[in-house]
């Protein structure tokens, strides 16, 4: 590749930083919100299905609004694994908070930005007038990931149920071996990339190699985003936005139960790592977990805000999405803020919060220092390394190396969560980004009012 | 299609089809519901006048009202059968009439939509075939034993050659209904279809000509012997399990069923007056009297409410205990959303696990409607519910400061138009009501423990509550498919007024040396669901004692040993021991053998008539008029009840203390027999 395609290359990465994309023309109300504990995954299936837990997040929340259920005009959830029994999981959830056969529910798939795109979706439905209230979330219950039959299998299966006669059949017998039984976790076809065949634990190993980020660097950050999160329970900086889930048996699920308070870099330095057995860096401690939880936001327009006198927490003034090579997908968040803050004219210490998704430690780690890295920068976007958001804006209260980070889900919490770090800094504005697997990054520009 | 020619009849409708097929409906005139009324019956013998004339190919029997297929026969007319000769007549003519019909030369088939009781059912199996709609309304029973009578119209022929003679008389016996799917896998339908091919299936069954579905070996063998010659041993059983519930002389009509079956064929027409199993006995006892006449009282509180069409679609519930958790489920279940509050989720979580549990026996395994009952149930430790909801129900503890404090919060959150309701047994409704800026807006709205299994809700005005509220209350109550009573409200409104002194005095001879077990085994024998001191230990001696001392004012001292079991902490079945000893929820007595089984009272109440516990073992000896002796409290109570108008009069009396206490349902009730005894002296 010569240098003036290398050149292009760069400037096409670029165009979402035009400034003709003009800011939101009609503002978009953020009036509440809501989500389950996120509950860490056993090895087992979890106490709740994905639309259960969507349901208990959703139903509690409309049922603090002044406006009847029934009274949105659309449901959106962002789910990157819906169960075969619920693929329109986004309508089967509208009808289980009861509203009504009448509001039209519909599903949403962004991987690990399913949430976000939920709010997105909602946003442009919101701006054209479409909808005036929506509710809008993510949700994934990744315990539930089914076990599928290997491809062998599958075709053995086929050719048994064609066999007609007990002579085919006992061919059929003959051709059948233990191995076909062998089942494929779906989850780890999830979180494998398509198109390089890394798993995401093998991008983050990319960024960690790309940017000399070390083992200690990566557990440092995990200790400290137990650490925050920790602080953030104990003084109640969670308790407004989770929605405590009762199970049939009676049990309660009141809070985050993911994160660990015995969290040390002794205790870290234990485990192997994971992706890149024996060689790499990225462990399960310092990659996010796999996790079970369901998030919501209601968003509305002003002319809802004024029928049903809502109070909003805050505003959406814009958001964006990036696309990048599928095995720098952690670097996403670079990707989709940078025309953000071009277009806003800020730097990232400009905004008062960062909310930016814990896919890996690695992967936070390597966005802050594209943020200052010249090459990078100029390379991508054709500026100067605008530096990366101070440790005091970023991810306050923690984030999905201890909270967890069930796929669909994060990308409506992040947003959630940092109306309720704006809120505790007594106003201002935020920036929520995630990483994307496949190569993408998503970001919201909000404000509170 | 022809059209019809014989335009007189009122109550039906023929249709003849070009195939052949004759499609019969039955539209009761005048009525949204079909009976089996006398002029029904009469018409109906005309249409199968007119069918014989022109035989068709086939004929489908189905009914053109949306509430279901028929109800039963009408027991307006049963009511007012004045001898036994007129009872005889008419279990005479549905015997003949539907033997005609059984007898017909063309294939039958009812097409059973909604519910098909009594009469209708045995309509229905004289038919050759049976097709049930997959409905949650689709209904059949045989419930004339609760009205102390028999299914005579065919029923004890026809159902035990159909389905076994053990399904049939658990059936006839306990007069429970079956839905759909179980129709269908007892052999009592051909088929359970979806209504959407309702009339196709009909069609292709009654015109396909094929015998009804063809039973396994092994279960054909087994309803030989048992319709042949194991019929005595299998009648032998049925009667042993009927006298463990109910005695013959309270309730004849379950033994009659056996006799019946076992010696006549199942035609009640053949059994000579003398037999205690005739219909001259059965008519002639006070017991189906008595029963029908608390069929009526039921009729009458289903009533109240008819001029409200206050429709609750939110519910919020204060107080997550046992009661509050109980009611909040049982408004789920009837569709309503809830939001149930307490102090944290963790008060709340117990209400879930047990509400979880009783949405799955309602819904029979149906994991989808247990799943969307739950949706509704939500739990809401912030109260955030209060100000949407519809209806609010206060069931917290009994602490008059805590509940004005609630209430003048509720006041200020709720929807000006919603109802606030106070489940309190013990307070004063006035009390509460003056924490309200608008004290009429307060209503009593009573229910009993267990909540999903018993009827009777009080309504209670107090002096203030508005016309209007006090109409929704009761309106909500029969929304939830509970029998509102209309009550003043009155220290202990009527049940806890009548029970208090029945306890006390059933305690009062505990404390005189008669054993516990002895006082519970004479009401037991007179027809109560339990045993007075059996229902001090369910109630918690504990609240008996605080329940005592609200009713029975300065005056009355508790007995001795009741303080002294409350103060070693022994509270009945709840701590494990009271005046017994309980062991997984049942009451250990006398040597340690017998016991109650858990539920009793609220099973008897879903089920008339009365049971009794069905390992109970010979009474010991009961010192002559014990019964009474309790008993008069009770009676004295009720007439103090009606004389200061705490209920309008002396039926709703009798109603409230039968569907709210189980009182003895073949007496009539205990001002009824109080009279029946005045009668008789």
């Amino acid at each position: 590749m010569n240098a003036s395609a290398r050149h292009s290359e760069g400037k096409r990465s670029r165009p979402a930083g035009k400034k003709e994309a003009s800011p939101a023309p009609k503002p978009i109300y953020i009036v509440d919100g809501g989500r389950t504990p996120f509950l860490k995954a056993k090895n087992a299936p979890g106490p709740f299905t994905a639309s259960d837990l969507a349901t208990a997040a959703g139903s509690a929340l409309l049922m603090r609004q002044p406006f009847a259920p029934d009274q949105l005009d659309e449901v959106i959830l962002g789910c990157a694994s819906p169960s075969a029994d619920e693929v329109n999981i986004g309508r089967v959830v509208a009808l289980r908070l009861g509203c009504g056969n009448q509001v039209p529910g519909w599903t949403v798939m962004r991987n690990c930005a399913s949430g976000m795109q939920a709010i997105d979706s909602a946003i442009a439905n919101l701006q054209c007038g479409r909808s005036q209230l929506v509710l809008a979330g993510g949700v994934d219950a990744l315990s539930h990931a089914p076990l599928l039959f290997s491809e062998k299998m599958v075709r053995w299966l086929a050719g048994w149920y064609a066999a007609r006669s007990t002579g085919d059949r006992l061919a059929m017998l003959k051709t059948f071996r233990l191995g076909h039984l062998a089942p494929v976790i779906g989850i780890m076809k999830g979180l494998t990339d398509p198109i390089v065949g890394q798993l995401m634990g093998q991008t983050a190993e990319n960024l960690a190699w790309k940017f000399g980020i070390t083992r200690e660097d990566m557990d440092a950050f995990a200790v400290e985003s137990h650490r925050r999160v920790c602080a953030g329970q104990d003084a109640g900086h969670y308790a407004d936005e989770i929605v405590p889930l009762i199970d049939r048996d009676g049990q309660v699920y009141a809070a985050d139960d993911g994160v660990r308070r015995d969290s040390s870099m002794a205790n870290l330095a234990k485990l192997k790592p994971f992706f890149d057995r024996k060689y790499g860096r990225v462990t399960p401690g310092n990659s996010s977990q796999i996790t079970d939880g369901a998030a919501w936001l209601v968003l509305a327009s002003e002319e809802a805000v004024a029928r049903h006198g809502l109070k909003p927490l805050g505003r959406i003034v814009d958001s964006q999405w990036a696309a990048l090579a599928p095995d720098q997908m952690g670097l996403g968040p670079v990707h989709a803020s940078m025309p953000i803050l071009q277009r806003h004219g800020l730097a990232p210490n400009d905004l008062d919060a960062w909310e930016l998704n814990e896919a890996f430690a690695a992967q936070v780690i390597a966005c802050l220092r594209a943020f200052e890295d010249h090459d990078y920068c100029r390379t991508h976007f054709g500026v100067d390394a605008p530096g990366a958001p101070e440790a005091s804006r970023l991810n306050v209260d923690g984030g999905a190396v201890a909270l967890g980070h069930p796929v669909g889900a994060s990308g409506a919490r992040i947003v959630l969560h940092l109306l309720e770090v704006l809120r505790r800094k007594g106003g201002g504005r935020g920036l929520a980004t995630i990483c994307i697997g496949g190569g993408q990054g998503g970001a919201m520009l909000v404000e509170t009012v | 299609m022809s059209a019809n020619m014989q335009q007189d009849w009122k109550h039906w409708r023929l249709r003849r089809e070009d195939t052949g097929l004759a499609w019969l409906d039955l539209d009761k005139a005048d009525a949204s519901t079909n009976v089996l009324s006398s002029e029904v019956m009469s018409e109906f013998a005309r249409v199968l006048d007119a069918l014989d004339a022109a035989p068709p190919k086939a004929l489908v029997i189905a009914s053109a009202k949306p509430a279901g297929f028929i109800a039963g026969a009408d027991i307006e007319e049963f009511s007012r059968l004045d001898s036994v000769l007129a009872a005889r007549m008419l279990v005479e003519r549905g015997w003949l009439l539907f033997k005609r019909l059984a007898e017909v030369r063309y294939p039958t088939l009812a097409l059973i939509r909604g519910h098909c009781m009594g009469g209708g059912l045995e309509l229905a199996l004289a038919c050759r075939h049976r097709i049930v709609v997959d409905e949650p309304g689709t209904k059949l029973a045989l419930p004339e034993v609760m009205l102390g009578i028999v299914p005579g119209w065919g029923g004890m022929l026809r159902l035990p050659a159909l389905i076994g003679p053990a399904a049939a008389l658990d059936l006839m016996l306990t007069g429970k209904s079956v839905d759909a799917k179980k129709a269908k896998r007892l052999g009592l339908a051909d088929d359970c279809v979806p209504a959407r091919v309702m009339e196709s299936a009909a069609r292709i069954v009654a015109l396909g000509g094929k015998p009804a579905g063809k039973l396994p070996a092994k279960e054909r063998a087994t309803r030989w012997a048992m319709n042949g010659p194991l019929r005595k041993r299998v009648a032998d059983k049925a009667r042993a399990q009927a006298a463990c519930k109910v005695s013959r002389a309270n309730y004849p009509a379950p033994f009659a069923i056996v006799d019946i079956w076992e010696k006549y064929a199942g035609n009640a027409l053949d059994v000579p007056a003398s037999d205690p199993s005739s219909l001259d006995a059965i008519f002639s006892s006070p017991t189906a009297r008595n029963l029908v006449r608390v069929f009526h009282l039921q009729e009458r509180l289903k009533a109240f409410g008819k001029d409200s069409d206050f429709a609750p679609r939110h519910v919020h519930v204060v107080g997550a205990g046992v009661m509050g958790g109980d009611i909040a489920a049982v408004c789920a279940l009837r569709g309503m959303t809830v939001t149930l509050q307490d102090q944290s989720v963790e008060r709340i979580a117990p209400a879930i696990a047990r509400a979880a549990k009783l949405f799955e026996r309602r819904h029979k395994g149906d994991a989808k409607q247990v799943r969307f009952t739950l949706d509704r149930l939500i739990p809401d430790p912030k109260g955030e519910g209060a100000a949407r909801a519809d209806l609010i129900i206060e069931a917290i503890f009994e602490n008059l400061d805590v509940k004005r404090s609630l209430f003048a919060e509720l006041e200020a959150r709720a929807r000006p138009d919603a109802v606030l309701a106070t489940n309190t047994s013990s307070l004063r409704l006035e009390d509460i009501a003056t924490a309200l800026k608008d004290p009429s807006r307060l209503v009593g709205i009573h229910f009993f423990n267990p909540v999903p299994m018993l009827p009777l809700v009080e309504v209670v005005q107090g002096e203030a509550t508005d016309a209007e509220v006090l109409r929704r209350a009761t309106g909500f109550v029969r929304r939830i498919d509970k029998l509102p009573l209309p009550v003043q409200s009155a220290p202990g409104f009527l049940v806890n007024a009548v029970l208090g002194p029945y306890m006390l005095e059933a305690l009062r001879c505990v404390e005189e040396g008669i054993a516990p077990e002895t006082v519970d085994a004479a009401l037991v024998e007179f027809g109560m669901p339990m045993g007075p001191v059996e229902l001090v230990d369910t109630v918690g001696l504990d609240i008996a004692v605080a329940a005592g001392k609200v009713l029975a004012g300065e005056g009355a001292e508790p007995p001795a040993r009741l303080l002294k079991l409350v103060a070693e902490g022994k509270l009945g079945r709840k701590s494990g021991e009271g005046y017994y000893r309980w062991v997984e929820g049942k009451a250990l007595k006398g040597a340690g053998k017998e016991a109650a089984p858990e539920g009793l009272l609220a099973r008897l109440l879903s089920q008339l008539p009365g049971r009794r516990s069905p390992d109970a073992r010979p009474p010991p000896p009961i010192p002559p008029g014990l019964a009474e002796r309790v008993l008069a409290p009770l009676l004295a109570a009720t007439q103090r009840c009606v004389a200061q108008g705490v209920v309008a009069d002396a039926d709703l009396a009798d109603a409230g203390v039968i569907f709210g206490t189980g009182f003895a349902p073949h007496t009539g009730g205990p001002l009824h027999h109080a009279g029946s005894l005045v009668r008789h002296t």
